[in-house]
């Protein structure tokens, strides 16, 4: 993988004595591997950096409920810190994280964020994944000044400077979407239907927005459950009754296995979309726990489906597949992990230091050619420019991409008329 | 509301309804079954119920990948048997916590909830080492999935009408076993005066391990039906815990009447009220009502009349 510098790494003689003297005219370009600064001068905050090694954070829970959704973003951050390493590293020091467990404990990630940002002094942490956790531990990184780079889709209304967020606020994940199914499956009448927490709300209510104002379409029903609901049958009926074009779902957890089966009990055979099921909460991971078969036929809006046809994407996926077995998948969030140490890596080589302060200054405008998801650039809001694919879910569980934006969404994490 | 609707699908739309309100009637009786044994008879807080009913689930995954490689004829037929395993599994399973750690606790009946959800973290982490963190998907063989169309609005779920089948074969099961066998009349008698009793000749501590064990194993057979409507996965007992305490002490511990008059209003009540709120408030109002009742009758719909 290689990011916008070229990299230098001749090592003959004469290429030494000219960067030595191209050294002296311009010492704030970064020569990749072939110059390799002194600790003082890439670290003038006393991080966790020596002459050859810099310490980075990895805070996800690997217990308790969370452990289901977060261990695929372990795994990708993982597998980028050792491609990063065995291409030498960033400014020639190779990383090594230090790995704490949130435990799917809001305080608990708090507190193990102090812990590696306090006692530990790393250069940036890739880590968590529900809102809850990543409001846990906001303050924490704005007290310290820490980086945090999150990887999970969200709801948005938020832009601190101690966070890149490497997955999609709702605006760019929910329009596109919702675009797509008044446009090419002629939808006039929605009904949502969500888990009951933030991230649905907030969601649905931009949704709903978008429906009645932009597309001049109906919400026939908007509808929570609580988190970890399993009986779905009263919905169903409802949905039934009602007879939407389009369900929006934003179900999550151990719900979407109960909602989906149910449904695939309850006679609805999602492949007739009758009505059309669109979700922005299953990835390929979920659809483990749901059976493909139960999910066949559903549509999802999201920036990254494992079977993505570009050449970065078939690389990771390889990559992936190597370390950590063939059976394993890879979900919108997991891939977003994977930007995280990617993007970090070129803005510290963008600014020549590992001081959090000069790295912020310097990641507006950090582009990454080699995702997987194809190109990202990340935003002054901190937020990634992404493009939006729709795919369709079939039994073995992978998603066929069947539409993809043209152009890349801006991130808008407080979008007016939205609200 | 019913203004838009035709007669014809406000007719469907209730039976509809009322099948799925026995539905989670069934749903409630057989995860409330196996608890209801353990406290109300025996009066251990279980804690790690849900974690026995997960473990039935795992069981299920298990046989299915076996039947699924070394006997594909007879898939079709692997899920009675996985419910068979499961009952085995947890039962067993059951026993031995009963021995290491529930006998040592009768006269304190409060440390045993701490004990037993120290012992659902426990399982909840073995599951997690053993079959890793992400849920597995349960496949189930043909002849469960899908449903019977009665008229074009009405679709009865055929794993709904296996649920159903199943509940009913287990608490009659349940109900000859603690009513109409010897073995029942030693449970009860061990529950009323344990000392009297064993004074009797009742050995008191297998009536004990056995009964627990039969809590568990139902709890393994209720989680193993339950792949065919929720997921399974190293947390998933979490999500019925809550709803099968519920359904016990709303009943009144000690009657196995009573559990199953509470199953029956919940989901009644919870049922017909998501149809007309959404699921969050419905399920506020149950909570309130039972609550409500609670405050009125504390021990439950139904109650032992037994001098103490």
């Amino acid at each position: 993988m290689r990011m916008r510098d070229k990299k230098a790494t001749t090592h003959s003689p004469l290429r030494r004595r000219l960067l030595k003297g191209f050294l002296a005219l311009q010492a704030a370009v970064v020569l990749g591997n072939a110059s390799i600064a002194s600790a003082e001068e890439v670290n003038t905050t006393g991080l966790a950096v020596t002459e050859d090694t810099v310490k980075v954070g990895i805070l996800h829970s690997i217990t308790g409920t969370m452990a289901i959704s977060e261990t695929g973003s372990v795994q990708a951050e993982k597998l980028a810190i050792d491609q990063i390493n065995a291409m030498g590293g960033v400014l020639g020091r190779q990383i090594e994280y230090i790995q704490e467990d949130g435990a799917s404990d809001w305080p608990t990630f708090a507190e193990k964020s102090r812990k590696l940002l306090v006692n530990d002094k790393v250069a940036a942490v890739f880590g968590c994944w529900t809102s809850a956790s990543r409001k846990a531990v906001l303050p924490v990184f704005e007290q310290y000044n820490g980086m945090l780079y999150y990887p999970t889709f969200y709801e948005g209304l938020e832009e601190s400077p101690n966070v890149i967020y490497t997955g999609q606020e709702a605006t760019q994940q929910i329009l596109e979407g919702l675009d797509w199914a008044s446009r090419e499956k002629g939808a006039k009448t929605f009904y949502l239907l969500g888990s009951d927490y933030i991230w649905p709300r907030t969601s649905n209510k931009i949704a709903r927005k978008h429906i009645e104002n932009k597309l001049g379409a109906k919400v026939l029903g908007e509808e929570y459950y609580p988190l970890g609901h399993t009986q779905f049958n009263s919905v169903i009926n409802k949905i039934k009754l009602r007879k939407p074009d389009v369900v929006f779902i934003s179900v999550v957890g151990g719900s979407n296995v109960a909602f989906y089966k149910q449904l695939k009990a309850a006679g609805i055979d999602m492949t007739q979309e009758k009505p059309l099921f669109v979700t922005i909460s299953v990835t390929e991971d979920e659809i483990l726990g749901i059976g493909g078969e139960n999910i066949d036929g559903i549509y999802a809006s999201m920036k990254y489906f494992q079977s993505l046809p570009n050449d970065n994407n078939q690389a990771f996926v390889k990559a992936f597949k190597e370390k950590y077995g063939d059976d394993i998948v890879i979900g919108d969030v997991t891939q977003a992990a994977y930007l995280g140490p990617w993007l970090w890596k070129a803005a510290v080589e963008k600014a020549g230091s590992f001081d959090i302060d000069k790295v912020r200054a310097a990641s507006p405008g950090i582009e990454l050619t080699t995702a997987p998801e194809g190109y990202v650039r990340i935003h002054e809001n901190h937020h990634l420019w992404s493009k939006t694919r729709i795919g369709k879910a079939h039994t073995d569980g992978q998603y066929e991409v069947v539409y993809e934006s043209s152009d890349l969404i801006e991130p808008n994490p407080f979008p007016e008329g939205y609200q | 509301m019913f203004a838009d609707y035709s007669s014809s699908e406000l007719v469907a739309i209730f039976a509809m309804q009322g099948f799925a309100g026995l539905s989670l009637f069934s749903i409630f009786v057989l995860m409330a079954l196996g608890l209801a044994i353990i406290f109300g008879q025996m009066g251990v807080i279980n804690m790690a119920h849900g974690e026995f009913m997960i473990l039935g689930a795992y069981m299920t995954y298990l046989t299915s990948h076996v039947f699924e490689s070394l006997m594909p004829g007879l898939y079709g037929a692997y899920f009675i048997v996985a419910m068979m395993v499961a009952f085995l599994a947890a039962g067993a399973l059951g026993a031995f916590v009963e021995w290491a750690l529930i006998r040592r606790l009768y006269h304190r009946p409060l440390d045993t909830l701490l004990a037993t959800w120290g012992l659902s973290l426990i399982l909840q982490q073995c599951y997690r080492s053993i079959f890793g963190a992400r849920e597995v998907g349960v496949s189930l063989p043909d002849w469960l999935m899908g449903s019977v169309a009665i008229t074009d609005m009405i679709e009865v779920p055929i794993n709904g009408l296996f649920v159903m089948i199943l509940t009913l074969l287990i608490a009659a099961g349940v109900y000859y076993l603690m009513y109409r066998s010897n073995w029942g009349g030693q449970v009860r008698a061990v529950v009323q005066n344990r000392p009297m009793a064993g004074a009797v000749g009742i050995n008191t501590e297998r009536v004990d391990r056995a009964t627990f064990a039969l809590g568990c194993g139902i709890a393994g057979v209720a989680g193993s039906a339950f792949t065919m409507i929720g997921s399974t996965g190293p947390t998933s007992g979490q999500l019925y815990i809550v709803d099968t305490f519920l359904v016990v002490v709303f009943g009144g511990a000690a009657s196995l009447l009573g559990t199953i008059a509470s199953a029956f209003t919940i989901s009644q009540a919870q049922s017909t009220m998501e149809f007309f709120l959404s699921g969050s408030m419905a399920k506020v109002l149950t909570l309130l009502v039972v609550v409500g009742i609670l405050m009125l009758r504390p021990q439950g719909l139904f109650s032992l009349k037994i001098r103490r």
